[in-house]
């Protein structure tokens, strides 16, 4: 006998839940949504927000992973649940907790202002020594020098790079992958003048070098960025400037 | 309500990390055993100068080291420092196209023939060594 359309299938989400106000940790709550194809996990949490509780807090915009804002550890990885079939997940439970290492300040909603500082200190932007004048026109790039950083400006900072790095947990001063991953992307970009200033401040201990490469960073990426390579390259570079600032002390960086 | 919390200032939550935090997922076992079988990498370099240091004190003191080796249990420990130290070398030259960016006419080289230059190089190395030993050492 077929089933009555209105007992459509359900999945039962847990929702990792920290309300300051009441609760001094976080607890576990369960909702059940229907189980519907097209449904990705932020539907599901739309869902509950909608027709269960709304109460329950979150962060997302776009829909179409291009914003950054609804990344989540989900069965304990991190994804844009944006970008996540509730399906593939189904028969569940789905467990859902904010990203990992970062303060969360309610429910799934982290504290994002330690990492816009770390951003800030990489001086993700174009450096010049001398801007030159306007009359000259515009700075040009080949197709080959645009190919050169291109990768690296794919950063949506979504922070699941961060959510998957163990050191960022470990090591709460540690730069971290993408405000790496962008301090090369203008390393590499033909108008900057700027590596010299930056690998001052990524030389650290708290720069590249707490980077163990585990990898994770680069393998979560939903923009295929690869901060993880990003860091190594900064490590090879920072090796070479050292070995020719011993070898050479005449010579300029 | 819980008494921690003020009205107008955050009481943020963070999370602590257990120890055992990479037993969770299999990328995170594969990164720390990488990282625990450099440990077997000392270990070779150790006992490499220690054969150099009782070649140095004479032919008997060398005799007695290769009698150590040939031990049972000292053999089957060396065969897992053996295995540990494949495991290190075939992750780490993976690893290597993250790190290394080699451009040949302008050209960056895939990342596929920069972990085949480091195995050819290993495998040449390797070669050299053995046959230099076939050849009596000398």
């Amino acid at each position: 006998m077929p089933e009555p359309i209105e007992t459509s299938e359900t999945i039962r989400l847990d929702v990792l839940r920290y309300r300051p106000e009441e609760e001094a940790e976080p607890t576990w709550q369960s909702y059940e949504v229907p189980l519907r194809r097209d449904w990705m996990v932020l539907d599901g949490l739309n869902y509950i927000k909608d027709s269960l509780d709304g109460s329950l807090s979150y962060r997302w915009a776009c829909r179409m992973g291009v914003c950054g804002s609804c990344g989540m550890m989900v069965n304990g990885k991190p994804i844009l649940t944006c970008a996540a079939y509730l399906t593939a997940l189904a028969p569940g439970p789905v467990k859902i907790e904010p990203l990992r290492g970062f303060p969360v300040i309610r429910d799934l909603v982290i504290d994002l202002r330690e990492f816009l500082d770390k951003l800030k200190s990489v001086k993700p932007w174009i450096v010049r020594s001398e801007e030159k004048p306007l009359a000259e026109g515009e700075y040009l790039q080949t197709p080959e020098e645009l190919a050169e950083y291109k990768p690296y400006s794919m950063c949506i900072n979504c922070l699941l790079c961060y959510a998957a790095c163990p050191i960022n947990a470990l090591e709460p001063g540690f730069v971290g992958p993408a405000a790496i991953a962008l301090a090369q992307r203008y390393n590499f970009d033909s108008r900057d003048q700027g590596a010299a200033e930056r690998l001052d401040i990524l030389s650290r201990h708290e720069g590249i070098w707490a980077c163990t490469f585990v990898g994770e960073c680069s393998a979560v990426c939903p923009k295929g960025v690869d901060p993880a390579g990003a860091i190594q390259r900064y490590k090879v570079r920072a090796t070479a400037d050292w070995w020719r600032s011993v070898l050479m002390p005449w010579g300029t960086r | 309500m819980n008494p921690a919390y003020r009205p107008h200032h955050p009481r943020w939550h963070r999370e602590r990390m257990p120890i055992f935090w990479w037993l969770g997922q299999p990328a995170y076992v594969k990164f720390i055993t990488r990282e625990l079988t450099s440990l077997a990498v000392g270990y070779g370099a150790l006992l490499l100068l220690a054969e150099v240091y009782t070649l140095e004190r004479g032919p008997a003191a060398h005799d007695r080291f290769l009698h150590f080796l040939a031990a049972p249990p000292v053999l089957v420990f060396h065969l897992l420092v053996c295995a540990a130290l494949l495991f290190h070398t075939v992750t780490w030259l993976n690893l290597a196209p993250k790190a290394l960016v080699v451009r040949l006419g302008g050209r960056r080289l895939p990342d596929w023939a920069v972990v085949a230059g480091h195995y050819l190089l290993w495998l040449a190395a390797s070669g050299a060594v053995v046959v230099w030993l076939l050849r009596g050492g000398s």
